[in-house]
């Protein structure tokens, strides 16, 4: 029988060991109390705030009151028109990148693209924006030059979520349908999309998120004004408003008319639209997990 | 139908030519006009002054001040924290952790630049005894906490990709848990926690809305407790009422900014790329 005998660790080690050991507690646990600051601070201060009035109503001079509905629908106008564009675009995208390319390079070349999109700053998106879709194509600033710019800077979020998905659907599916003699258009409608569709979702989650929280590519492109739109009630109407996201009147109301009270209930709004859709995605993304 | 996938696929390099092509198109005219040097060395910015000057030496050193400040106190902690989630955290507190930094990131920087605004920039001038406390030095923390997030995910990926058995290697030598995550893993990782850096720096240095309402917004040469402009913020600040050479001038700016953000895309790209091969 032979014993092994551990010798203690040296003093300079143990201390080592323990500084260590406790800064990356230490730096954690800041990060948390960051997030936790923040968002404490803000439902503290914006939480009060929110009544159904300010949800529901424009601002009125009359009155002397502040309503955040233009802005609401602002967002949600937004979000609808930039994914109704970015959906198809995107996953077409995705489709021609793992299905069809043969190229290899190619599809390096194309996948640096993408990832050079997500890296460049918003406020060039916003600056180009307002120089091709409000001045070029005569748009002004308007949702949909906004929703427009929006488009160039989401696309990569459902281009890589779907390629990520499109490439987990086993490689063994795509040949049967092709044996059982289906095309390949064919192959991927009825079989590599139906079971990529979580991938797609998330991708469309997290874009929401982006589209949500941007501001400053909205800021010269779908313009400032805080009072109702009517988008529907003519063609015109529809490419014309013009108009504040929520992020946007959060900056104005904060910077230009120092109405914080306004800007804390709207950022306690955007904090709870992040929230909900964080968890969300999440929830989304553990279901395609499962699979 | 393939013709109208592989136009799809086309979509990402059409757009970054367009921005790009754009970008030069409308940034040279102001350039040519005011001359390079002097556009880029000159150290007044007085755009509307009735002998206009523009020299975006300020912007571009605030830029590059403000990103470095951002990656010293942002990294440390971003890095802390990647290695806490990856290598040290008990699965229950990781699971708790790793959402808290997605939703860090989450956050739109008009909330971030609120609470700077709000809370920052009143203790700052409390604190120093200043009269105003709109400065760099609340742009550095406010973009410090913006770039923890990439930080943290980035590099807690390329941590969690070391073989184990380098790890098993070193503890079977008879290094503690610490001593074989400090001096194995993260050398292993190196090049993947480089990209996050990378990462950090070019949010950083394209961050607008938040700092805006922080940084205080005079054209002044850098200091720690000066109100300054960024690249950023030197074109979102003066693109509202700009027209003629300033117009044209904000865009040579953001032009410069693109450049700069080119140029970190390229660096990151090959760290990534290093990584996998």
């Amino acid at each position: 029988m032979v014993t092994i005998k551990m010798q203690p660790l040296s003093g300079k080690r143990k201390a080592y060991d323990r500084i260590l050991r406790f800064l990356l507690y230490f730096c954690a646990a800041l990060t948390c109390a960051l997030l936790i600051f923040i968002i404490g601070y803000i439902f503290v201060k914006g939480l009060p705030h929110i009544t159904w009035e300010f949800l529901s109503t424009e601002p009125s001079f009359i009155r002397d009151s502040i309503g955040i509905l233009p802005n609401i629908l602002n967002t949600v106008y937004l979000v609808v028109v930039t994914l109704i564009i970015i959906l198809p675009l995107g996953v077409g995208a995705a489709i021609y990148l793992t299905e069809y390319a043969t190229n290899r390079r190619l599809v390096s070349i194309l996948e640096f693209a993408t990832e050079t999109l997500t890296g460049i700053p918003s406020i060039i998106f916003g600056l180009v924006g307002m120089l091709f879709f409000c001045q070029f194509l005569g748009l002004q600033a308007s949702l949909l030059a906004g929703s427009l710019t929006l488009v160039i800077m989401t696309i990569p979020t459902i281009i890589c979520t779907t390629q990520e998905s499109l490439k987990t659907v086993p490689q063994s599916y795509r040949e049967a349908a092709l044996g059982l003699g289906a095309g390949k258009w064919h192959m991927i409608r009825t079989v590599v999309l139906p079971s990529s569709v979580d991938g797609i979702v998330t991708g469309c989650i997290l874009s929401i998120g982006r589209i949500v929280g941007e501001s400053a590519a909205l800021l010269f492109t779908a313009g400032m004004g805080m009072s109702m739109n009517s988008f529907f009630s003519s063609f015109d109407n529809f490419i014309h408003s013009s108009g504040a996201s929520l992020t946007v009147a959060l900056y104005v109301y904060a910077r230009e008319r120092a109405e914080f009270d306004v800007a804390f209930a709207i950022a306690a709004i955007l904090m709870i639209l992040t929230l909900l859709i964080n968890l969300t995605a999440k929830l989304v993304g553990r279901k395609l997990k499962k699979k | 139908m393939n013709v109208l996938f592989f136009l799809c696929g086309f979509i990402a390099v059409v757009f970054v030519l367009f921005i790009s092509v754009y970008l030069i198109i409308s940034g040279l005219p102001a350039i040519q006009e005011i001359g390079l040097v002097d556009f880029l060395f000159g150290t007044t910015w007085a755009s509307t002054a009735s002998e206009p000057s523009f020299g975006i030496l300020p912007f571009i050193l605030t830029s590059i001040y403000g990103t470095a400040g951002a990656i010293v106190l942002g990294v440390p902690v971003g890095f802390m924290t990647a290695v806490f989630l990856a290598k040290v955290a008990p699965p229950k507190l990781a699971a708790v952790v790793r959402p808290a930094v997605d939703l860090l990131a989450g956050i739109p920087s008009v909330v971030y630049g609120l609470i700077g605004m709000m809370v920052l920039v009143p203790a700052v001038r409390e604190f120093f005894n200043l009269p105003d406390g709109a400065s760099l030095f609340c742009a550095i923390i406010v973009l410090a906490v913006m770039i923890l997030p990439s930080i943290i995910s980035v590099s807690e990926n390329a941590l969690k990709a070391v073989p184990r058995e380098y790890e098993e290697a070193s503890l079977a030598l008879g290094a503690t848990h610490i001593e074989t995550v400090f001096r194995v893993s993260v050398p292993a990782a190196s090049s993947g926690i480089a990209a996050s850096v990378v990462l950090g720096i070019g949010r950083a240095i394209g961050e607008a809305m938040a700092i805006i309402m922080v940084a205080g917004n005079v054209a002044n040469m850098p200091g720690l407790f000066k109100s300054v402009r960024f690249l950023t913020t030197a074109v979102a600040s003066e693109m509202a009422y700009a027209s003629g050479l300033q117009r044209q001038a904000l865009f040579s700016i953001a032009l410069v900014l693109f450049l700069f953000i080119m140029l970190i895309n390229v660096v990151l790209n090959t760290l990534l790329k290093r990584k996998k091969g």
